[in-house]
């Protein structure tokens, strides 16, 4: 399962300028509601959740140390 | 499609004005659309339009020498760019290009200038805006020549980091510039730089710390 990034539909508005300008459709609006469709072309651009006015998206980063 | 009379009242710009004035500047106004990554303006170049984003987003950069981008702002709909130079005359101060398929609504520099004649009164609705806009930009100044940033941003990394004790707390960017005291654009340019510097490898949703020593080196820097 492809990690993806997360709605708060609490805080979603959806005035859709995430869907705008998702680059690989991740995002859609369904039954006017923001909806994430899970693809391996997102490349966690952040773009959505730097274009959310609402910050009703996060796009969050695991932190790890490489092993040697 | 004609200019929605609704939509001109949503600007800040336009917002005290009558219905037959916003009437008057709807003649004035001209649509433009452009599709994804698509540049609207160059840095540099000669400005003619003052732009209105309608629908979409317009990202504004400054791009370096070395062609490193510093994104100036997110333009949402109802709010404008290319302000500056419409007013002073000078070229674009910098570039813009769209997040997704946009439309816009543009006023030549010369009508913006019959508008303003025509309707003194909006004068201080566009003082207001370009005194956000002032303000916003000194905050960004402030981070970017006064603050080690990066040195915060790397400091934030090491006390999150996941792993063999189990996963991590998970961190957004919006996340990080909170804990930094900084913008998001600034924590951007910080996880490249440190990138760069070869401390760190953004992973798709991973920052991987490939280099512990010299992300330590980088987190002593005094800020």
């Amino acid at each position: 399962m492809a990690e993806m990034p997360i709605i708060d539909t609490r805080k979603c508005d959806e005035c859709g300028l995430c869907v705008g300008v998702c680059h690989c459709n991740a995002l859609a609006i369904v039954n006017n509601i923001i909806t994430i469709i899970e693809t391996v072309e997102c490349d966690w651009c952040t773009d959505c959740e730097a274009v959310c006015p609402t910050g009703a998206i996060s796009c969050p980063f695991e932190i790890i140390i490489q092993e040697p | 499609m004609a200019v929605e009379l609704e939509f001109l009242k949503s600007i800040l710009y336009f917002s005290e004005l009558s219905l037959a004035e916003l009437e008057s500047i709807r003649k004035l106004v001209f649509e433009k659309t452009a599709g994804r990554a698509e540049m609207v303006l160059l840095e540099g170049e000669s400005a003619e339009n003052l732009y209105f984003v309608a629908s979409g987003a317009v990202k504004v950069f400054k791009t370096s020498a070395e062609g490193k981008e510093q994104i100036l702002s997110i333009v949402r709909p109802g709010e404008s760019f290319n302000d500056v130079p419409i007013f002073d005359g000078g070229p674009s101060p910098a570039s813009a290009r769209t997040m997704g398929p946009v439309l816009l609504y543009g006023i030549k520099k010369q009508d913006m200038k019959t508008i303003l004649r025509d309707h003194p009164h909006i004068a201080l609705n566009v003082i207001k805006v370009l005194a956000r806009r002032v303000r916003q930009l000194l905050s960004l100044v402030e981070d970017l020549s006064f603050r080690r940033v990066i040195s915060r941003v790397a400091k934030i990394l090491f006390e999150h980091i996941g792993g063999e004790m189990g996963r991590g707390p998970r961190l957004t960017q919006q996340e990080m510039a909170a804990m930094a005291g900084t913008a998001r654009e600034v924590v951007g340019r910080s996880l490249k730089a440190l990138e760069e510097e070869g401390a760190i490898k953004l992973d798709r949703h991973r920052i991987v710390i490939t280099d512990k020593e010299a992300l330590q080196k980088i987190m002593e820097v005094p800020s």
